[in-house]
């Protein structure tokens, strides 16, 4: 058999074939393998108890509900700060901009952005809102940051979904004498709204399961309350778990509360985002406009 | 326009908003008036479209930002310690009496595991990529893509936890090692932290290379694995590089993994198995402790400016490249 016969050209193709499938697989067993983990070990501490009540006894007992708030209060911070700044933004690049030096800026700043390390973010908030603007360590100096953390999030879904509203669209509405922001706000806008939708729960997704931007702006190790104002500290998931992990006299004895917190973590932002991607699936197949 | 009956004006309300409708009512009565309408709508439209534009710059307006609150507090340092000794310093003792402040261990801890991590993910992201594009089925792909989506959406700190819990005991004890805590283990983790962000990137790029060139191909009787290395790869090229670079820059910015993982010794590691201290775990790990307005909070602001330009260096490459040697059709092939 030669080198070039027919069959062992063709012998070379599925051994690459098989390499590329072996690829997949290892990094699918990856996923599955840590989820599986996860949920072996984690499915033993969960309890009603564990998602209601507050933690004891120097953090070796009780659960984590001060926390699941914490996290959920900072989500929704951050998709307030987000979704109306990043469908805008969405709107200037998809109805408004046309090929120039300004799109070229705003393109630049936007990829830029999304590659900005979230801990510089930590620092920047740090920085900007704790400091500068003197909010302290508060819910509202975490929202912030982790709103424009998401930022380039948000806008990249918002500006495909309003990319997949049909031309045809937009040019009757203009045809019957409509303004531009008349079409955008009565055609464009209501058409595009599940997938910008879509687009900000993966976001939410995002902003729950980070840490570091947090670490210096918005978390704490330890509270008894629930914050009574934007201006509280308080504790989150992510923060939680790397505390416990590293930082306390337990580690070991608190073991089972460490992977029921990833459990819920995980429950939280892969929930989400299983959300954001089937209805987003779902959607490219059945909307022919 | 201007004979248009007051029914017909009310007809096209619903359509052009309240204020527009009344408005054209007038119209209709005395057309003389039609100009300042055409006028206050044209001003409005231009009012919103600058409103847009803003919205757009915010991004750029937050990039600047970030730039002068890291350079705010991080130009501090440099009234005490000097810009080559900061860099090119090989002790980090920031709160020794008198404190070293050089963060070359730190640079050296980030370049290996961004390396390490990058030999790992690029391998596996590109092969993924090409699976998806070449290999699977569409039914297959349907139930495999968002697999990678989903890898995309695992919080760090849980992949930090699992390389601690996990990794790290089994690394040490079948490679009788004195620690699991170092650059492979973290580079392992970084490197899943990577990969989808290649894959998708890959998968785009190989999805633009025109279909007609590969076709081309096939019928002049190449087999798949040789139409992908000589039409497909070749096409794709730049934003395969473009994936790389971008996911080496997610690695090298990525903070929880590496304190968690990475061991934290500010050394220059000598082997895998050494422990590092790369510069997002440095700031992380001591900002929390450090008094604010110190020397150390200075200078770990100073550790975010050298991260920060080094990520966006890649990630203007990044850009450089697909822009640059962006695939446009069949005729630049």
């Amino acid at each position: 058999m030669s080198w070039h016969s027919l069959s062992a050209r063709k012998l070379r193709e599925a051994l690459a074939f098989m390499v590329f499938r072996l690829a997949m697989l290892v990094v699918l067993l990856s996923l599955g393998g840590i989820l599986l983990f996860v949920l072996i070990h984690g499915l033993g501490s969960l309890s009603w108890e564990f998602i209601s009540q507050p933690p004891r006894n120097s953090m070796t007992e009780g659960g984590i509900f001060p926390a699941i708030m914490g996290t959920i209060y900072l989500t929704l911070g951050a998709i307030l700060v987000a979704l109306p700044l990043g469908v805008a933004a969405s709107i200037y690049l998809s109805e408004y901009a046309s090929d120039g030096r300004i799109l070229k800026v705003v393109r630049l700043g936007i990829q830029n952005l999304a590659g900005v390390p979230s801990v510089v973010f930590g620092l920047f908030g740090l920085g900007l809102f704790v400091v500068f603007f003197g909010m302290g360590v508060s819910i509202l100096a975490g929202s912030l940051t982790l709103g424009l953390l998401i930022l380039p999030t948000v806008i990249g879904a918002s500006e495909e979904a309003l990319r997949q509203v049909p031309s045809t669209f937009r040019e009757a509405s203009l045809a019957l004498g409509a303004t531009r922001w008349q079409t955008i706000r009565k055609v464009v806008l209501p058409a595009a709204l599940p997938g910008i939708l879509t687009g900000s729960i993966l976001g939410i997704g995002r902003a729950a399961g980070e840490t570091a931007p947090i670490m210096f702006t918005a978390a704490t190790f330890y509270t008894l309350y629930l914050p009574d104002s934007i201006f509280s500290q308080v504790m989150a998931l992510p923060y939680h778990i790397y505390v416990l992990a590293t930082a306390g006299t337990h580690i070991a004895q608190t073991r089972p509360l460490q992977y029921g917190t990833v459990l819920v973590l995980i429950c939280l932002v892969l929930g989400l985002s299983l959300v954001a991607i089937i209805t987003r699936t779902r959607m490219r197949r059945t909307k022919k406009w | 326009m201007s004979n248009i009956s007051p029914a017909q004006s009310v007809a096209t309300q619903p359509l052009a908003g309240p204020a527009a409708g009344a408005a054209k009512g007038v119209a209709a009565s005395s057309p003389p008036a039609r100009t300042p309408i055409g006028a206050r709508n044209r001003d409005r439209e231009t009012w919103i479209r600058i409103v847009f534009t803003a919205a757009g710059l915010f991004s750029v307006v937050v990039m600047a930002l970030i730039v002068l609150f890291l350079f705010r507090e991080g130009v501090y340092l440099f009234k005490t310690v000097s810009l080559t000794d900061f860099i090119f310093g090989t002790a980090w003792y920031p709160t020794y009496d008198p404190p070293d402040f050089g963060i070359g261990p730190l640079i050296v801890g980030s370049m290996s595991v961004t390396l390490v991590s990058s030999l790992i993910a690029v391998p596996l992201g590109v092969g993924a990529a090409l699976y998806l594009a070449e290999v699977a089925s569409p039914r297959v792909r349907e139930w495999v893509k968002p697999g990678v989506e989903l890898l995309a959406s695992l919080p760090s700190v849980v992949l930090g936890f699992v390389g601690m819990v996990v990794i790290a005991p089994l690394m040490q004890e079948m490679l009788d090692i004195p620690t699991g805590l170092n650059i492979l283990n973290a580079s392992l983790m970084l490197a899943l932290m990577a990969i989808p962000t290649i894959t998708s990137i890959s998968e785009d790029a190989l999805y633009a290379v025109p279909r007609d060139l590969m076709e081309a191909s096939l019928a002049l009787g190449a087999t798949r694995w040789e139409t992908l290395t000589r039409v497909l790869l070749p096409g794709a090229l730049s934003g395969v590089g473009t994936a790389v670079i971008l996911g080496m820059s997610r690695a090298m910015g990525e903070t929880m993994v590496v304190l968690m993982v990475a061991g934290g010794a500010a050394q220059i590691p000598t082997s895998l198995f050494d422990s590092v201290r790369p510069m997002p775990a440095t700031i992380a790990a001591e900002m929390g402790e450090t008094p604010f307005g110190s020397e150390h909070y200075y200078a770990l602001f100073a550790i975010g400016i050298v991260l920060f330009l080094l990520t966006l260096g890649f990630n203007l490459v990044a850009a450089w490249i697909s822009g640059r040697f962006q695939q446009k059709g069949a005729a630049t092939l």
